[in-house]
């Protein structure tokens, strides 16, 4: 198939469920995994009566959200009704925003083999989320958990300005980023709290008018967004060229068969007869909201990303690593308050730090480390200044990470701090020479190779305290080198 | 007198004297209710252990000489679209029989503890979309006046309930004009408030930007008691006035004098009763009487406002009426094969033709193609609807009309004419519309002894001057202290 004579085309439409503690219009929980229909109330069951009141939160995070992607940030925007039956969806509508979102016209930048690409962003709007049904084919039953129900989304909706399926995994994970980064998103994929939609569509390259196009609905994982998509652009393809047409219609990905399926077609397409919540007045958002909101707008993944290659000198890599996750960068800037070889310290963080974490299992995270970047600081200089040796500092490293002492007493407490006082050092190496008066000589007449013996007797002789450097130099001295 | 026909703030007196006690008054209510409900039809339900449970309570805080009200103790009524926690709430349909809340409406507890029993639930057209409580699922009402008539609707249980003296009082619903309607066929008084003077948390939404909640009394100056305790921000409910209420009492009153009355030419354009249009134009000689000034006004697009009405109001109902799908609560069709079936099944056996017909009206107004030529246009008719009243009230400080074109009329008459059901919305409906407050009052009695209702429509949040300005009309003739023979 020559997909090469085609251009693909794909839009996004995340989901990204916001980490507010309450849902848009009630005070219910939004925690994740309580009993089923244990976080309702009334208003998220749809009870006859019940009214909508606006969790003011969810305009922060939507605001907070729309700054950092460039948008405009509308002084009013509307709710409006989405009407459509579904069991999940108790109200028989989901208050969204329609016709005047929120946020319009930012743009979200992603790294391509061909360089750095704008993506644009139409719009941001805040949503309820829907419950969810669960289908027990056992008992013949279908059973409606509503803890869901409510929930504030903000939908993210792009341009169709990505050209390929890895560019759409790109986007993603830049945006992914850019929301944990806000603290608005867990980034959660397994749990859905980060979903999308992909709207995929091949054009003849050369062309300027848009194919017709498919939504891949609600697609879980970075891995099956490729596939559907690549899947997707390769069928589309595979359709024109037989000199088919595609239709637009609704898809899903079977990650059993890893193929597309058709879900709904236009025909039956919902009709969903938006009009304006009549139950919600239009929110305004105050510019001193805006302000405050772009205050504490913390600095995003990608700006520092570049600037920790710029102000630490050290190497892409490892730039990307520290900047992965905004509370390891935060943790790592504020080590080299008290460490200045930064590529030594990034060591430390890809190397010791990484691996005691992950041999945590999870119960250890950067924000509940038990010492101090002073202590790492610490820990490090003596190295440096030679007063430890590198594998004791690992040692004493796990200790700090275990026990949350400083490195001074983990050291005192061991009796790990290397002896680089020369005199004692000296004393040591006279005394091995003087033992192995008859190997010295040997030494002396050529046989160079026995050096390592001499430096393993002293350090045997101080119990491996010994500045190696220092022995290695008074060896010599004393050797006649 | 009989104890059941005081006003409420007659009882009030009585039950501060200690004359009388608010458990004798409740048994007075339940006594007359197991005499004329029969007949009457008025309740759906009694609450007979609540409300003398209330009553005990309120007279344990007369006795420690601490009210909780001024209308602490006095037995009231409430339509079935109120929720109260724990007692059936219907809204006069089938696909809520059997539906207890667990909640109660904002209204029903600032009521509660306001110390006033609450006899029952009374009767109400479906989901409040009809003029004539015909419209029930559980039969309808009968006009305490004229028993083969209807007391109007959609809160025709209420008026006929506080009309034939089984309660001293009731709250009603009105989208567009169903408190003031029937207000006036039974010779009582309702006053529609401004849109978002009181919660509608917990009221059973029928057109969720027109339904406001209102007293129904056979006073004004009860109607005014009423509201004082109604009227008051509720956080929950979002489109709610964040505004103090002022005391509505206070200035009852004080007359007309001065004041400047408009007469809406276009709602005195034939097609009104003889004998209704006779007692509002003597109606509003007695008000120049009293020292008003009449003045004609204008209001260009009231012929619009009914085709507006019923396609905003239709278009909300439509979504509004969509979670009563048997999921959850009220009716669900037991023999339903998958889904689809149960949505349609449950909704084609739990809603009546009227229900069924609005939300048909209203999916079709929003549907894809259709928005703009009927919901978009509507929206800015109601904007023009607005302006009309906007600049008719910067000339006049009220404006006055007859509440219902006709008095009332005979059950069944018109259930096989919707439309000329809907007519009878037609003064009352633009109020709404535009979200200002009306009330209406008894102005008069055709000769075949039929109550006759005015209409006086304010400025937003002007519901004291309204009432002010009925209580003179009230003070002036005698027509509220007669009762219907039952």
């Amino acid at each position: 198939m020559p997909v090469n004579d085609f251009q693909p085309v794909i839009g996004l439409e995340v989901h990204a469920q916001l980490l507010t503690k309450s849902k848009l219009f009630c005070g219910c929980s939004t925690e994740f995994g309580a009993e089923p229909n244990q976080n309702t109330c009334p208003v998220c069951l749809a009870m006859p009566g019940v009214l909508p009141v606006f969790n003011q939160r969810v305009a922060e995070f939507a605001v907070r959200t729309g700054l950092a992607l460039g948008c405009t940030i509308k002084k009013t925007s509307v709710w409006s009704r989405k009407n459509y039956f579904y069991p999940d969806l108790p109200k028989g509508y989901q208050i969204t925003q329609y016709d005047q979102p929120i946020c319009e016209w930012g743009t979200l930048t992603i790294d391509t083999p061909e360089g750095e690409k704008t993506i644009r962003i139409r719009r941001i709007h805040m949503e309820e989320d829907a419950g969810k049904n669960v289908h027990d084919a056992a008992v013949g039953e279908s059973l409606v958990d509503l803890n869901r129900a409510g929930v504030p989304l903000l939908e993210i909706v792009s341009e169709p300005d990505l050209r390929s399926a890895d560019e759409a995994v790109e986007y993603l994970k830049a945006l992914r980023d850019v929301l944990v980064y806000l603290g608005v998103n867990d980034g959660n994929m397994d749990e859905g709290s980060f979903r999308c939609d992909v709207n995929v569509s091949v054009m003849r390259k050369g062309e300027t008018q848009y194919g017709q196009r498919c939504e891949l609905k609600n697609i879980n994982s970075f891995r099956f967004i490729k596939q559907a998509a690549e899947y997707e652009i390769a069928r589309h393809v595979e359709v024109l060229e037989s000199g088919g047409k595609i239709d637009q219609e609704t898809r899903l990905w079977d990650t059993q068969r890893n193929e597309t399926r058709s879900m709904r077609s236009k025909e039956d397409a919902h009709d969903y007869r938006y009009f304006p919540e009549p139950d919600l007045p239009p929110l305004h958002v105050p510019d001193a909201l805006i302000d405050e909101v772009a205050q504490g707008l913390p600095e995003l993944p990608r700006t520092k990303f570049k600037r920790f290659m710029s102000q630490y000198g050290i190497p892409a890599y490892d730039a990307k690593l520290l900047c992965a996750e905004r509370p390891l960068a935060e943790f790592f800037e504020a080590c080299t308050q008290h460490y200045k070889d930064y590529k030594k310290l990034s060591n430390w963080f890809q190397g010791e730090l990484a691996r005691l974490l992950n041999e945590s299992g999870g119960t250890v995270s950067i924000s509940t480390l038990k010492f101090t970047p002073t202590q790492f600081g610490e820990l490090l200089s003596a190295v440096e200044k030679g007063t430890l040796s590198n594998n004791a500092a690992k040692d004493v490293f796990a200790e700090m990470f275990r026990e949350g002492k400083s490195p001074e007493a983990i050291i005192a407490e061991k009796g790990l701090a290397q002896v680089s006082d020369a005199g004692a050092v000296e004393a040591v190496v006279d005394e091995v020479l003087a033992k192995n008066a008859g190997e010295a000589e040997k030494y002396r007449a050529g046989k160079k190779q026995i050096f390592g013996f001499f430096v393993g007797q002293v350090m045997k002789a101080m119990k491996g305290k010994g500045n190696p450097a220092l022995v290695n130099e008074l060896l010599k001295k004393k050797l006649g080198d | 007198m009989v104890l059941t026909e005081l006003s409420m703030l007659e009882l009030a007196a009585k039950l501060t004297s200690g004359e009388v006690s608010s458990l004798e008054a409740t048994r007075a209510c339940l006594t007359r209710i197991a005499q004329v409900d029969g007949q009457v039809k008025a309740f759906l339900r009694l609450d007979e252990k609540g409300a003398l449970a209330a009553a005990e309570a309120s007279d344990a805080r007369r006795k420690a000489g601490n009210p909780a009200s001024a209308l602490d103790g006095v037995p009231i009524g409430l339509k079935d679209i109120f929720l109260t926690e724990g007692g059936e709430t219907t809204c006069g349909s089938r696909i809520l029989q059997g539906f207890v809340p667990p909640y109660d409406a904002t209204v029903v507890r600032l009521l509660r503890e306001a110390g006033l029993p609450i006899v029952g639930k009374l009767n109400m057209d479906e989901f409040a979309m009809g003029s004539s409580t015909e419209g029930s699922a559980f039969g309808p009402t009968h006009n305490p006046w004229d028993l083969e008539r209807t007391p109007g609707g959609s809160s025709g249980g209420s008026a006929a309930a506080v009309a034939a003296c089984e309660v001293f009082g009731a709250l009603g619903t009105d989208t567009g004009g169903s408190i003031r309607q029937p207000a006036a066929l039974t010779n009582t008084v309702g006053l529609k408030p401004t849109y978002g003077r009181v919660s509608r948390y917990g009221v059973i939404a029928y057109a969720s930007s027109l339904d406001q909640v209102g007293p129904m009394a056979r006073t004004v100056a009860d109607t005014a008691a009423l509201l004082q305790l109604l009227a008051r921000h509720d956080p929950l409910d979002s489109t709610s006035a964040k505004l103090e209420a002022p005391d509505y009492r206070e200035d009852l009153e004080g007359g007309v004098r001065g004041l400047r009355l408009g007469v809406p030419r276009e709602y005195f354009t034939g097609g009104m009763d003889p004998e209704v249009e006779q007692a509002v134009r003597e109606a509003l000689k007695a008000y120049e009487h009293m020292g008003a000034t009449l003045v004609d006004v204008s209001l260009p697009h009231t012929k619009y406002a009914l085709a507006t009405y019923y396609l905003l109001a239709t278009a909300e109902a439509s979504s509004n009426l969509a979670r009563y799908d048997g999921i959850r609560f009220g009716l669900r069709a037991k023999d339903a094969k998958g889904l689809r079936e149960l949505y349609g099944l449950t909704r084609e056996r739990g809603f009546g033709p009227e229900v069924k017909r609005r939300i048909m009206l209203g999916t079709y107004a929003l549907s894809a193609g259709y928005y703009d030529a009927y919901y978009l246009r509507a929206q800015k008719v109601r904007t023009l609807i607005r302006q009309d009243f906007a600049s008719a009230f910067e000339q006049v400080d009220a404006l006055v009309s007859p509440t219902s074109p006709v008095p009332a009329f005979k059950l069944g008459e018109k259930v096989a004419d919707p439309l000329s059901m809907y007519l009878m919305d037609v003064f009352t409906l633009p109020c709404n519309l535009a979200g200002l407050p009306g009330l209406s009052l008894p102005c008069g009695f055709t000769k075949s002894n039929l109550p006759i209702g005015l209409q006086i429509l304010g400025k937003p949040f002007d519901e004291a001057r309204l009432l002010r300005i009925a209580r003179a009309f009230e003070r002036e003739h005698g027509f509220v202290r007669r009762f219907p023979t039952l």
